[in-house]
């Protein structure tokens, strides 16, 4: 459904005026009565129009639902495109290529990303990382950390990798043995499975539509 | 005005027990200081404790002690007044005080698992017994289900007191009804998805609509009990600007929400309704030091209780330039796309949570600290509150302009020109803009704990003195039990 937050906020601000009339019959605006008025008038209207939107949103939000990739984007290749219309990135996704030597089906893929969940919430990542840029700044956003180069150009020499999966699988079980900057990561204690899971829910993530943030990843002026 | 002192009025077992809470949240708050000290000193160090307890150990004690000792001393506000407000004693007050018991031993479990466990193999069990990993919401299940029962036994203690009182007030009314959204919203928060914009979208609803709803609301209530008690301000004024405010607050604050929705993956739409909205939201702060002012001013400051009247006007202007100003800054999505998750956000915590939060807590500390001894000093006043504040605050700002200054660098470095990748990330951080305020928030954090150790100390002697001078006129005139 193609909403516009214009409608909504003038409807919002409207009908929250004409409730308040409407509870405080008679008082004017100095008394007690008016402004018990407007309370129950606004939390009523701003809960209704929350949860409607909710309902709205969660529909919209599903993995495979157009903003939200499904489980199997894990075996395609996956880039950002420029749209120009809109001046912001958005996700692509290209050919089929396989995941750590293999194309995972709809519910092996699921099993994975889910084992890769939970492992980052078990880690407690967020703590120093944040997901589309919520969690605590400490350390870098990963919220396209599967399209970043240093991957390619900095960690597979140093940890003797093939590909990008296997780079970051190996360098996740040991971070504080190749430290990048003058922070480093600790080792977490994460075995290969939960590594390689991390891995796949980390490319997942990337293909999710963010609106454009963060803004021009890995690109300087002359690519837009 | 020189200090006369009295005989306290006999207090409620529901009093009895906010004084518990109080002491508990003054404990905790030291324990935030210390982490929140020991994470500013590991972002100059980051080697300093690396293999024992890492700046992620550091940041969710910090975090988490801050949250809980806020909550137990905006509800142990309640427990205060609430016996005051319906003129008799709480109703389920035995249950009020074994959960209370309960929940400390939780949180000290809970700190123990934070500290020594740290975390799990990647396993829901972890979720349920250790970990739950989402910031502010790290506490592992258990817990948040023996928070669960706590609101509910407390919800149920407001409600049945009121319905035994056979009356409700404005405040009450709103009172319960925050308690019920607060109590609700937090059941959001304990949910398990895959899909993580699904995830944050709830996440948000315990995050965003406690702290800048429900929590506000609450604030709300108790500052206007608060006033009543320091200035004598008439009820119906209080009430009048009580319900201003919670119109305003849900009014603004429950899409504001939509400022969060901007970039996890949901739709167009809350780009325009989220900046709208919560741009709107600092109005019912303006509001808050409108009337603090206007009865503050009307009473010419003649406050039974200085102290607690100095942090009552603190927490208005605090909330409105932390929560307001700090939060207007970057809540637009044209300038959120490039401030989001940079240490511009963590300025905006800082000062919000100092001025809309600390600033009650303390303010009702020092209402109960003037009345736990069975001499009430009036006006209470002391040497050291002023030390203890001004420390805090300058402490305070000092700790928010570092942020701010890195903040604008991160956000200029990393994501304005450098794309913000893990090498523009390392870029930024190790910028002089950046790297130099680090040191600056490490000293600033030391004179916030300077300013707490007096506080301590001013809360424990505070109005001690009068009592001592009643006893010795007691024993003068030979006789009575005090």
């Amino acid at each position: 459904m193609n909403i516009h937050w214009l409608e909504i906020t003038i409807g919002a601000i409207a009908i929250a005026v004409v409730l308040t009339r409407v509870l405080s019959r008679g008082s004017g605006w100095l008394s007690w009565h008016f402004w018990r008025g407007a309370m129950i008038a606004s939390s009523i209207t701003m809960t209704t129009i929350l949860l409607a939107l909710s309902f709205l949103t969660l529909g919209e939000t599903r993995p495979g639902a157009g903003r939200i990739p499904p489980w199997t984007v894990i075996n395609h290749e996956i880039g950002l495109k420029w749209d120009a219309e809109r001046q912001w990135q958005v996700p692509v996704v290209g050919e089929e290529t396989g995941f750590f030597g293999k194309v995972w089906s709809p519910e092996e893929a699921e099993a994975l990303v889910n084992k890769g969940k939970l492992t980052i919430q078990s880690r407690n990542c967020m703590e120093c990382h944040t997901l589309l840029g919520n969690g605590a700044y400490y350390a870098p956003d990963l919220t396209r950390a599967w399209l970043d180069p240093w991957w390619d150009t900095r960690i597979k020499p140093i940890v003797g990798a093939e590909t990008r999966e296997e780079a970051m699988m190996k360098w996740l079980m040991n971070p504080p043995q190749y430290p990048q900057g003058t922070r480093r990561m600790p080792n977490l204690g994460l075995t290969e499975e939960e590594a390689k899971a991390v891995v796949a829910f980390l490319k997942w993530m990337s293909a999710i539509d963010t609106n454009g943030f963060p803004p021009h990843f890995s690109l300087t002026y002359e690519q837009r | 005005m020189s200090a006369t002192t009295r005989v306290r009025p006999k207090l409620y077992e529901a009093q009895k027990l906010a004084i518990w809470y109080f002491v508990v949240a003054i404990a905790l708050f030291g324990l935030q200081l210390t982490f929140g000290l020991i994470a500013a000193y590991q972002q100059l160090n980051p080697e300093f404790w690396f293999e024992v307890a890492p700046f992620m150990t550091n940041r969710t004690l910090h975090v988490n002690t801050m949250v809980v000792w806020l909550l137990v001393g905006l509800v142990g506000g309640v427990y205060w007044f609430l016996p005051q407000e319906t003129g008799r004693e709480v109703v389920g007050i035995k249950a009020a005080k074994i959960i209370w018991w309960v929940i400390v031993a939780g949180v000290l479990v809970l700190a123990g698992i934070y500290l020594f466990v740290q975390y799990g193999p990647g396993e829901m069990s972890t979720l349920w017994l250790f970990m739950e990993g989402r910031e502010y919401l790290e506490a592992p299940r258990w817990v948040d289900l023996a928070l669960v029962l706590w609101v509910a036994i407390f919800l149920y203690n407001v409600i049945a007191t009121t319905l035994a009182s056979r009356r409700i007030t404005g405040t009450l009314m709103v009172l319960i009804f925050d308690l019920v959204a607060l109590g609700a919203l937090y059941s959001a928060g304990m949910h398990y998805s895959i899909n993580l914009t699904m995830d944050q979208f709830l996440w948000w609803w315990v995050v965003h609509l406690w702290v800048e709803a429900t929590w506000e609301v609450l604030v709300g209530v108790l500052m206007a009990w608060s006033l009543m008690y320091l200035l004598g301000t008439p009820r119906k004024v209080v009430e009048t600007w009580l319900f201003l405010e919670v119109a305003l607050v849900f009014g603004t604050g429950i899409l504001g929400l939509g400022h969060h929705y901007f970039w996890i993956g949901t739709p167009e739409y809350w780009l325009g309704l989220g900046g709208f909205f919560s741009a709107m939201e600092p109005l019912p702060l303006v509001a808050m030091v409108v009337h603090a002012l206007y009865d503050a001013g009307g009473h010419r400051l003649m406050a039974v209780n200085k102290p607690a009247v100095f942090w009552l006007i603190t927490q208005a202007f605090g909330n409105f330039i932390g929560a307001g100003v700090w939060g207007f800054m970057q809540t637009l999505p044209q300038i959120n796309m490039y401030s989001h998750g940079t240490q511009l956000a963590a300025a905006h915590g800082h000062l919000a949570f100092f001025g809309a939060y600390l600033s009650t807590v303390l303010m009702l500390a020092y209402i109960v600290a003037q009345n736990a001894r069975e001499h009430i000093q009036v006006p209470l006043d002391s040497r050291w509150w002023k030390w203890a504040a001004g420390l805090m605050i300058f402490g305070i700002f000092g700790i928010t302009g570092a942020f701010t200054i890195s903040g604008f660098t991160q956000t200029l470095i990393e994501r304005a020109e450098g794309g913000s990748t893990w090498a523009a990330f390392i870029r930024a951080y190790t910028h002089p803009w950046y790297a130099n305020t680090l040191g600056w928030r490490y000293f600033f954090g030391w004179v916030v704990l300077t300013g707490y150790l007096i506080l301590v100390y001013d809360l424990w002697t505070i109005g001690k003195k009068a009592v001592t001078h009643a006893r010795a006129a007691v024993a003068a005139v030979g006789g009575g039990d005090d």
